[in-house]
C-alpha cells in the first residue's frame, strides 16, 4: 500500500515538474492517456436511419400534452412575436440560442420540422413529453440527457414564443 | 431540577413499576391489537400528507422548525433569529440586515413561544410570530412563503419572554419582559433595584393588510419579571393578561429570594382602554434605539431601519387600565379559556391551578374592591375574583391549553405529567404521565377561540432514555396524544429539534393550498438579478468586483471568469432561472468564508468571496439538481494583485 502511495506521489510531482505549473498555458498535450475518440463519435444512440433526432423532420407529430390543435395565420402577428421574444429571451435562452445548438437544440427553422403543437407541447409539457412522447425521449439523449425545464409559461406565453419561432427562418 | 427529577424516578420508577398495570412507561402495550391501533392514528402513509401542520420554537437554535402531525415528522427548518448555514440566511448579502439589532449584527437568539395570526379569534394561518427572547426582539413569518418577513427590537425589554402573544384580530402582537432594567438604561448599582428597575410591556401594532409591525405604544410597569401572557378573547377581548413573579423585586439568588411572596400577580390590562389614551395624545414620545428589519419578496432583500424614539405610557396615568389579581406560587403560564370566561394561573410552585372569572373580575373593578396597591396600581381581591380552583395532585403546573370541548390541559413540570380537567365544574378527568418533565403542551388552534382538538403534544425537556442514546447532547422529546375521547391516549413519540418551549398547530386545509412554489423571474425587483442570461456579466469597481450570474440546469452563465485578482471582494450576485417547483441551485466558492447559498426558483442571493490566492479555483451547484448535476460548475481564475488581466468571462466558448 505504502509502495503504491509513494508512486503515486512521484508520479504527482513528476507530473508538476512535467507541466511547469507556472505561467504560460500553451496548448501542450497533456492527454498522455487519455487519447480521445476524436471529439464527436456519431452519437449511435439517438440516430435513426442515419438522421439525429434534431435533425429529422416530423410534421404530423402534435406531441403529448395539453395543446392538440394550434391554427396558423398567413401573417406572423409581429406583436404576439415580439412578447414571444420578451419570454424567450427570459425564460428560455440559458439552454436554447437562438440558431447555434446549446444545452438544447436551437429554435431557427424549428417549424419546417415540426408541427406547431409538439413545440408548445415540449414547452408547456416537457417532464411528460421526454417520457412519453419517442421523438422528445430521442432528443434528450442527443442532447447528453440534459432535461428540459418546465419553466411555467401559460398557454398564451409558449403561444407568443411560437409566433416568435415563426421569425426565425 | 434534573437531579432531583432523576431521584424521584429512581424512588417511583420502581414503585410505579409494582403497582400500575403496564403502560406506565408508554411503551408500546403488550396488547398487539391496541399497539397497532395506535400505529395506524399515526402512520401516515407514503405519498400521504398529515393533518396538520406543527410549528415548533427551537429555542436556543434561534429558529423555527415546521413539523407534520401526527406523524411527527419534520418538514422544515425556518430560519428567524439565527445565521443559518443551510441556506445562507444571515450570511448572504440579503438577509444579512434581518439579524441587525441596536447591538449590531447578532447571529443567535433563543426562540420561544410562535403565535399564528387570528381573525375573530380563530386561526387564519397568515403570519406566524415568534419572540427572540435573549436579544429582544418579534419575528413576522409569513406562512406563504414560510420565511421570515420581518423583525422588530424590542426597546427597553431584557428577556423578551412574556411574548409574542396576539389579540384576537391579531390587532397587537404583545411583547413583554421578563428581566426588568432600568429604563432608560443606565450605569447604577444592581442592588438599586428594587423600585428603579421596570418591566416593559409591548403592544406592537400589526397593519391588517400586510403585517407590518411598530411599536404603538410601552407600558412601563413595576419592576418584576412577566413571565408569560395571553390576550382576552370574546368577552375578555380588549384584555390582555400577564403572569408576573418577583414581585420581591429581589436581585440576586432569585431561585430563593424571589419565592418568598405566596402570591404573585396577574396583570391585567385594558389595552383598549390604553389605545384609547394614546391615540388621544397620552404617553410619552422617549428616545431609543431598536432595528426595524423587513424583507421583501420582489427584491428578495432584506433593509434594517433604526428607529429612535417610542412611546410610553405610565400605567397609573391611565386610571382603570391596569389591575394586579393575586396569584399563587409564581405562575408561569396565563391562559384563557376559548370563551374568554376563565384566566388561568399556572402557580408553578404549586399543586393547584387558580382559575380567575371574568366576570367576577369586571365586578370587583366596578365595585371598587381592592386590595391594596402596588405602585399606584390596584390589587384586586383574591376571593373577589377567584373563579375556580383545580385540585389536581399534580405538582409544578406551567401551561394550560383547551380542546374546545369544556376541557382543559395542564401540564405538570414536577410530577412530569398532563391532566385533563372540566372547565366550570374543575373535576380532574385524566392524566397521563409524560416522558419527561413536560413544560408546555399544545393543542392544535389550543390558544385560540375555536381550537381544533384531537391531538395534543406534550413538549420536554428532558429526554433521557426514550431514543437511541447520541452521547451526552440529546434534543428534546415531545409525545402525540390523541385526546378526541374521555381520556387521553399515548400514540407517538418523537424528537424536536432544538427546545420548543411552545408551538402553534393548523389544519393543513387552510395553509397546504396557498404555500408558494416559485418565486416568479419576471416579477423579481433584486437590483442586482440577472433576468436574461444575455445580461450577465461581470463588472470590477475598484477592487470590488460584481459577477452577475444565471443559473439553470445545470450550469452557471458565466462559468469560465478571468481577470480576478489576489484582494479583490467578488460579489455573487446569482438568480435562479427555474420556474418549477422544488429545483432549487446551490452555490459555494472554494476557500469561502461564509456559508453557501440556496436559490430558490426566481430568486436572487449574493455572495462574497476574497480570494486569498493566486490560482484557478472552483464553484459548483451544491444542490443535486438533475443528472446533470455534477457538470454544473465553473472556474475562476485568480491573479496577482498587481496583474494587469481584464476581466473576462464566458460560457462554452
Amino acid at each position: 500500500m505504502k509502495i503504491v502511495l509513494r508512486s503515486i506521489v512521484i508520479v504527482f510531482s513528476l507530473m508538476l515538474v512535467a507541466c511547469g505549473g507556472k505561467e504560460e498555458k500553451k496548448k501542450e498535450g497533456f492527454s498522455v492517456d487519455r487519447a480521445k475518440t476524436s471529439e464527436k463519435t456519431t452519437e449511435a444512440d439517438a440516430v435513426t436511419n442515419g438522421v439525429s433526432a434534431s435533425e429529422r423532420v416530423d410534421l404530423d407529430n402534435k406531441g403529448v400534452g395539453p395543446i392538440t390543435s394550434v391554427t396558423l395565420s398567413p401573417e406572423i402577428d409581429a406583436d404576439m412575436a415580439k412578447k414571444g421574444e420578451e419570454v424567450y429571451t427570459q425564460m428560455c435562452m440559458a439552454c436554447h440560442r437562438v440558431d447555434k445548438k446549446f444545452i438544447g437544440p436551437a429554435p431557427t427553422g424549428i417549424l419546417k420540422r415540426r408541427s406547431p403543437e409538439w413545440v408548445m407541447n415540449m414547452i408547456l409539457n416537457p417532464e411528460v413529453m421526454v417520457k412519453e412522447d419517442p421523438l422528445a425521449k430521442e432528443l434528450m439523449a442527443e442532447f447528453n440527457g440534459a432535461p428540459m425545464a418546465n419553466q411555467g409559461l401559460t398557454e398564451d406565453q409558449a403561444r407568443n414564443v411560437l409566433e416568435f419561432f415563426r421569425t426565425l427562418e | 431540577m434534573k437531579k432531583y427529577s432523576f431521584y424521584l424516578a429512581a424512588i417511583l420508577g420502581p414503585i410505579l413499576l409494582l403497582s400500575a398495570c403496564g403502560n406506565q412507561n408508554g411503551k408500546a402495550s403488550s396488547d398487539g391489537a391496541l399497539a397497532s391501533n395506535n400505529a395506524e392514528k399515526v402512520y401516515v402513509a407514503p405519498g400521504e400528507h398529515d393533518e396538520f401542520y406543527a410549528f415548533m420554537s427551537g429555542g436556543y437554535s434561534g429558529n423555527v422548525t415546521v413539523y407534520g402531525l401526527p406523524s411527527g415528522r419534520m418538514f422544515k427548518e425556518i430560519p428567524v433569529f439565527s445565521q443559518f448555514p443551510t441556506n445562507g440566511y444571515g450570511y448572504s448579502e440579503e438577509t444579512k440586515p434581518m439579524l441587525e439589532t441596536s447591538f449590531g449584527f447578532i447571529p443567535a437568539d433563543d426562540s420561544h413561544h410562535p403565535d399564528i395570526s387570528q381573525t375573530n379569534g380563530e386561526l387564519d394561518g397568515r403570519w406566524l410570530f415568534i419572540n427572540g427572547n435573549n436579544t429582544p426582539r418579534i419575528a413576522r413569518i409569513d406562512l406563504k412563503t414560510f420565511e421570515t418577513a420581518e423583525i422588530i427590537e424590542v426597546p427597553n425589554s431584557a428577556g423578551n419572554h412574556s411574548s409574542s402573544y396576539i389579540t384576537e384580530n391579531s390587532e397587537y402582537v404583545v411583547a413583554g419582559t421578563r428581566f426588568s432594567v432600568p429604563v432608560p438604561q443606565r450605569d447604577m448599582p444592581i442592588k438599586d433595584y428594587k423600585g428603579n428597575f421596570k418591566g416593559a410591556l409591548s403592544f406592537i401594532s400589526v397593519e391588517p393588510e400586510t403585517g407590518r409591525m411598530d411599536i404603538k405604544f410601552q407600558l412601563i410597569m413595576p419592576g418584576f419579571n412577566y413571565d408569560l401572557s395571553h390576550p382576552g378573547r370574546g368577552k375578555s377581548h380588549g384584555w390582555f393578561f400577564f403572569t408576573t413573579y418577583n414581585t420581591e423585586e429581589a436581585n440576586t439568588l432569585l431561585e430563593v429570594n424571589a419565592s418568598q411572596n405566596d402570591k404573585d400577580f396577574i396583570a391585567a390590562v385594558n389595552w383598549k382602554k390604553i389605545e384609547e389614551y394614546v391615540e388621544n395624545g397620552g404617553g410619552t414620545m422617549v428616545p431609543a434605539n431598536y432595528a426595524h428589519n423587513v424583507y421583501s419578496d420582489e427584491t428578495h432583500s432584506a433593509t434594517s431601519t433604526m428607529k429612535k424614539e417610542v412611546l410610553t405610557v405610565d400605567p397609573t396615568k391611565v386610571p382603570g387600565a391596569i389591575f394586579f389579581m393575586p396569584t399563587p406560587k409564581s405562575p408561569h403560564g396565563v391562559d384563557v379559556s376559548p370563551s374568554g370566561d376563565y384566566i388561568i394561573g399556572n402557580g408553578k410552585l404549586s399543586a393547584d391551578l387558580t382559575v380567575f372569572s371574568f366576570d367576577k373580575m369586571i365586578a370587583a373593578i366596578e365595585g371598587k374592591k381592592f386590595d391594596g396597591e402596588a405602585y399606584g396600581l390596584p390589587i384586586l381581591k383574591f376571593e373577589d375574583v377567584l373563579g375556580g380552583t383545580v385540585k389536581s395532585g399534580g405538582l409544578g403546573p406551567l401551561h394550560t391549553e383547551f380542546d374546545g370541548e369544556g376541557n382543559a390541559y395542564t401540564t405538570f413540570f414536577i410530577s412530569s405529567e398532563v391532566v385533563k380537567w372540566k372547565l366550570g365544574t374543575w373535576e380532574v378527568i385524566d392524566r397521563k404521565p409524560t416522558f419527561y418533565s413536560v413544560g408546555h403542551c399544545m393543542i392544535p388552534g389550543g390558544n385560540s377561540a375555536k381550537p381544533f382538538g384531537k391531538y395534543l403534544i406534550s413538549l420536554n425537556k428532558i429526554t433521557k432514555d426514550r431514543y437511541l442514546p447520541t452521547g451526552p447532547e440529546l434534543e428534546h422529546s415531545a409525545q402525540l396524544y390523541d385526546i378526541s375521547g374521555d381520556k387521553m391516549e399515548l400514540l407517538y413519540d418523537f424528537p424536536t429539534h432544538g427546545e420548543p418551549h411552545y408551538a402553534a398547530a393548523i389544519p393543513a386545509s387552510i395553509l397546504a393550498p396557498k404555500s408558494q412554489k416559485i418565486y416568479k423571474l419576471a416579477e423579481n425587483e433584486h437590483p442586482f438579478a440577472t433576468k436574461n442570461v444575455s445580461e450577465a456579466r461581470v463588472v470590477r469597481e475598484g477592487n470590488e468586483v460584481h459577477v452577475y450570474m444565471a443559473m439553470i440546469r445545470s450550469h452557471f452563465t458565466p462559468d469560465n471568469i478571468e481577470g480576478i485578482k489576489v484582494g479583490d471582494k467578488v460579489y455573487f450576485h446569482i438568480t435562479n432561472h427555474e420556474q418549477d417547483f422544488d429545483v432549487p441551485h446551490g452555490f459555494m466558492m472554494i476557500g469561502q468564508k461564509n456559508s453557501g447559498l440556496l436559490i430558490m426558483p426566481g430568486q436572487t442571493k449574493t455572495s462574497v468571496w476574497e480570494p486569498m490566492q493566486e490560482g484557478v479555483w472552483p464553484f459548483y451547484c451544491t444542490d443535486f439538481c438533475s443528472a446533470l448535476h455534477q457538470e454544473m460548475q465553473g472556474y475562476i481564475r485568480v491573479s496577482p494583485a498587481k496583474s494587469n488581466i481584464d476581466i473576462s468571462w464566458s460560457l462554452g466558448e
